[in-house]
């Protein structure tokens, strides 16, 4: 047999061969100059399976640096499995250091959640995307609604939302809530839970999306408004948990749910496991948030489960599209 | 205490060396060198290199080793493979006609310039399983004679003739062709990028459809032409040389669909074309790419748009088993998140549900809880 | 040095980590309009074409994007063999088919819109013009505010394009469509982004 699977297993720096790099590089640049604007990206086939991730990793692949730090999330925790295998390659293709604490991470790849650690300027939030198309639950076919983009015609989507008020009493969705980016383009911010959709407005991180099967890249650069969509008299609201985690204690973060036994016993616990343990191990100090010292900005401390603001935002949950542009 | 799962990495790499183990199987038994592999499971060779996108057989035969014979799972590998490698140019368009053909069969003529050819084929074989292979028999030589030197000329070519067969279509004078593993797709597409998507479409669900065509959902009465089957030339033009060099044959299935047409407003009374060219042997494949083809010619034609067939955005999002497969799996990544959040929701409703329709069962359900 | 050899020296020493590092600075200084990243002299192309410029075209550009020179920059044999031997860029017709632009002396450029604009449905597809400029303090000072800023950003870059803000106003004006600016002095690069609303401030 001629072919030597040795021979052939040599790759480039970052897997990505440095054509494909300049291609995905340069539809970064314009996702940064068009936010929220899915730019279509010749997305190559990748040595894990498209809906895995495929889309993040292209992204990180093509940004990262043999100085960058890179932090790998999957529902918030370094240690899910798609997470350990995801940080694995980059540590086997492009030799990087990795970390899973936030703050020092310079790169942080993440499915489905966003750090409760602020994050800084320098940092760059890279996030996988299934399907990066808002309106695609609405309208199946590309064809109508790039039509629908280009004429900025969103009223399916808030027809949508108006629906579920009307039949629900509350607009039902609870995940990759539709955003609004810098008073133009409709946004997936992906499937994080809506509870993680204030801390996309005006970071001070770059925000990339990469939907590798769906071949598209957008952007979010620091300092940007986006505002999820809502109604007057059915403002925009996160979700609540009526109990801390079960671990840290911490409020006012996003929770999983643990079932203990099967009589119906379970308990709450961080969905992000480095902001968990961080406090764990300095249970008193303020920077973690939770219970009343000082953190979770501009909560209103004596009604503790009823204004959900993430930790440590200055800025509440804005509410109403278009009520705070400018 | 609950404590949080660790040790993932651990977990992978085990989950891992069992699947090489599972691979291997029992050990007393021989392991398959990919020759074996390229000679006696050559057809599936065939459909990875086809869907693969690959012409390397030793390559795709290590796929399949690799893959423990999941064919889907052979592809993706070659593909991850294809994509790092780097572009040294385009060939020449391949030319069929001069195919050193192994077989060619038309439904369409009894007998033909080149006559018809059965060569390795399936068909007329009963199937009955063979004890005898399961024993490992000999198999007599092949019965060869040598090629004549008869030109053996297209199906299409002889229907032209007559003016009764659209011509071969023509792209426009300044059209590159495209690259759909170099470009992003947009919708609607030019024919060739078209024709690229269902060469490397999934060979089940172009079947499905394509068959959907004869049930009536798009019906666009096909006949096979020709079906030819054998070795074509590669060459490339090098900007430094006057003439183009040859790199090699390939093996590839060609199918022309010749189809009847009534004629519309944009297109006379003719027989039009379906077209359809995969890499290797597989009959299979290039006959349901050729009816899909036909079926998505529809606008061009002036036909209405009925069917799932001929609907274009439809079928090329979802002909590639590569995304599909990948993306129906990625439903068992962990979801927790999204799961807690609809949890919660659902929750909250049921709450209010029953609050409105059974009051008193859920106050009570309430005191239970506290 | 014939231009044989000039265009094959002067090209990145490391072509992966040097095309990384050049593309990240690009990238921040997109993300953060108006502030000035340091860029060393990672390439030496043939004069005029910037090190800083001609770093960008090197990790950017290849055959599949078209590039537009600008007279000063087209009048050089040299330059036109050192950008194609070392990306394979071809040169664009016209700059309405460019993908990128190279502008050796912005003072004297044409108008913005004689660039690539993209279209509704597809804003990307459209010119991202690379502006040699000699600094960035030296000019009438431009007050930066819109994405990427916190709250405003300033820089004066020195030899813009005539009737600049006018020029300017009018590509927010196409927003989503527009054209993208990378300013590159020998030391450093700032971005204009379509995004990038302009106060002029009185000096």
């Amino acid at each position: 047999m001629t072919a030597q699977p040795k021979d052939i297993a040599t790759y480039n720096f970052a897997y990505l061969d440095e054509q494909t790099k300049r291609m995905i590089r340069r539809a970064i640049l314009k996702g940064i100059a068009i936010p929220g604007y899915q730019v279509p990206f010749a997305s190559r086939e990748m040595p894990m399976p498209y809906g895995w991730g495929t889309g993040g990793v292209q992204v990180t692949a093509s940004i990262i640096g043999p100085g960058d730090v890179l932090k790998v999330i999957d529902q918030g925790a370094d240690d899910t499995t798609n997470a350990v295998s995801i940080r694995a390659f980059f540590k086997k293709v492009a030799n990087v250091a990795v970390t899973t604490d936030t703050a020092s991470a310079t790169i942080i790849q993440t499915r489905h959640r966003i750090p409760e650690h602020p994050l800084t300027a320098g940092q760059v939030l890279v996030y996988q995307v299934p399907i990066p198309e808002p309106l695609r639950f609405l309208e199946p076919r590309e064809t109508e609604t790039r039509k629908m983009h280009a004429l900025e015609e969103y009223g399916l989507m808030h027809v949508k939302l108006y629906e579920d008020i009307a039949k629900h009493g509350r607009i039902a969705t609870t995940y990759a809530y539709p955003v609004k980016v810098e008073g133009r383009y409709v946004m997936d911010p992906s499937p994080t839970p809506k509870f993680d959709n204030p801390k996309m407005h005006r970071s001070p991180a770059l925000q990339l999306f990469g939907a590798g099967r769906e071949k598209r890249i957008y952007a979010v650069p620091p300092f940007t408004e986006v505002v999820s969509l809502d109604f007057e008299d059915h403002p925009f609201e996160v979700q609540t948990f009526d109990q801390p985690c079960a671990l840290c204690a911490a409020e006012n973060v996003y929770l999983d749910e643990v079932i203990l036994d099967d009589h119906g016993g379970h308990m709450f616990v961080c969905s992000d496991t480095d902001h968990c343990e961080k406090r764990r191990n300095a249970p008193t100090s303020p920077l973690w948030g939770g219970r009343a010292e000082g953190a979770g900005g501009g909560l209103d401390q004596s009604t503790p489960h009823s204004t959900p603001t993430p930790a440590l935002r200055a800025d509440p949950p804005h509410k109403g599209e278009g009520k705070e542009k400018q | 205490m609950y404590v949080a799962v660790k040790g993932g990495e651990a977990a992978i790499a085990n989950a891992h060396s069992l699947l090489a183990d599972r691979r291997r199987g029992d050990r007393s038994v021989p392991a398959l060198r990919l020759d074996q592999i390229v000679e006696q499971l050559a057809l599936g060779v065939d459909r990875v290199m086809s869907e693969g996108s690959l012409y390397d057989r030793e390559l795709a035969a290590l796929a399949i080793a690799q893959a423990r014979g999941d064919l889907i799972e052979a592809i993706f590998l070659v593909r991850a493979y294809r994509t790092t490698l780097p572009r040294f140019g385009y060939t020449k368009p391949i030319d069929t006609d001069n195919m050193l053909v192994e077989r060619r069969v038309s439904a369409t003529y009894k007998d033909l310039p080149g006559g018809q050819l059965l060569g390795p084929t399936f068909d007329y074989t009963h199937r009955l399983l063979d004890p005898e292979l399961a024993a490992g028999g000999d198999v007599a030589e092949p019965l060869q004679r040598e090629t004549e030197a008869q030109a053996m000329p297209r199906v299409s070519a002889i229907l032209a003739r007559e003016g009764l067969i659209e011509p071969d279509g023509e792209m426009p004078q300044d059209h590159i062709p495209g690259d759909i593993t170099r470009e992003p797709l947009e919708f609607p597409m030019a024919r060739d990028i078209r024709l690229q998507a269902l060469s490397r479409g999934d060979e089940g669900f172009l079947l499905a459809l394509g068959y959907s065509t004869q049930r009536g959902y798009a019906r666009n009465h096909p006949f096979v032409g020709e079906i030819r089957i054998g070795e074509v030339e590669l060459e490339l033009d090098v900007p430094e040389l006057p003439f183009a060099v040859p790199l090699g044959t390939v093996r590839v299935t060609e199918c022309q669909m010749v189809n009847q047409f009534k004629g519309s407003a944009k297109a006379p009374p003719q027989f039009t074309r379906g077209y359809g060219l995969v890499f290797g042997q597989s009959e299979r494949k290039a006959m349901a790419m050729a009816l899909c083809d036909r079926a998505l010619r529809a606008t061009e034609l002036g036909e209405d748009v009925t069917a799932a067939a001929q609907d274009e955005e439809f079928v090329i999002s979802h002909s590639d088993n590569v995304q599909a497969t990948g993306f129906v799996e990625h439903l068992k990544l962990p979801h927790y998140v999204d799961f807690q959040a609809e949890l919660d929701l659902v929750r909250r409703m049921r709450a209010e549900y029953d609050a409105r329709e059974n009051p008193v069962k859920a106050e009570e359900k309430r005191e239970a809880a506290e | 040095m014939d231009i044989a050899a000039q265009s094959i020296e002067g090209g990145f020493v490391d072509p992966v980590f040097d095309a990384q590092t050049v593309f990240r600075t690009v990238m921040d200084a997109m993300a953060r309009p108006g502030s000035v990243q340091p860029l060393p002299a990672f390439a030496r192309p043939p004069a005029p074409l910037s090190a800083t410029a001609g770093a960008i075209a090197l990790a950017l550009c290849d055959n599949d994007t078209p590039l537009w020179l600008d007279p000063a920059l087209q009048a050089s044999t040299a330059i036109k063999s050192w950008l194609g031997f070392h990306t394979g860029v071809p040169l664009a017709n016209t700059p309405a088919d460019a993908h990128f632009a190279l502008i050796a002396t912005p003072a004297e450029m044409m108008a913005l819109d004689g660039f690539s604009q993209g279209t509704q449905d597809y804003p990307d597809r459209s010119t991202t013009l690379i502006l040699q400029v000699g600094d960035l303090v030296s000019g009438s000072p431009l007050l930066l505010e819109g994405p990427g800023i916190e709250t405003s950003a300033t820089i004066a870059p020195a030899q813009m394009p005539r009737h600049f803000v006018e020029q300017w106003k009018q590509n927010i004006k196409r927003f989503p469509r527009g054209v993208d600016i990378i300013l590159a002095t020998a030391d450093g690069i700032a971005c204009l982004p379509r995004t990038t609303r302009i106060k002029t401030m009185e000096a």
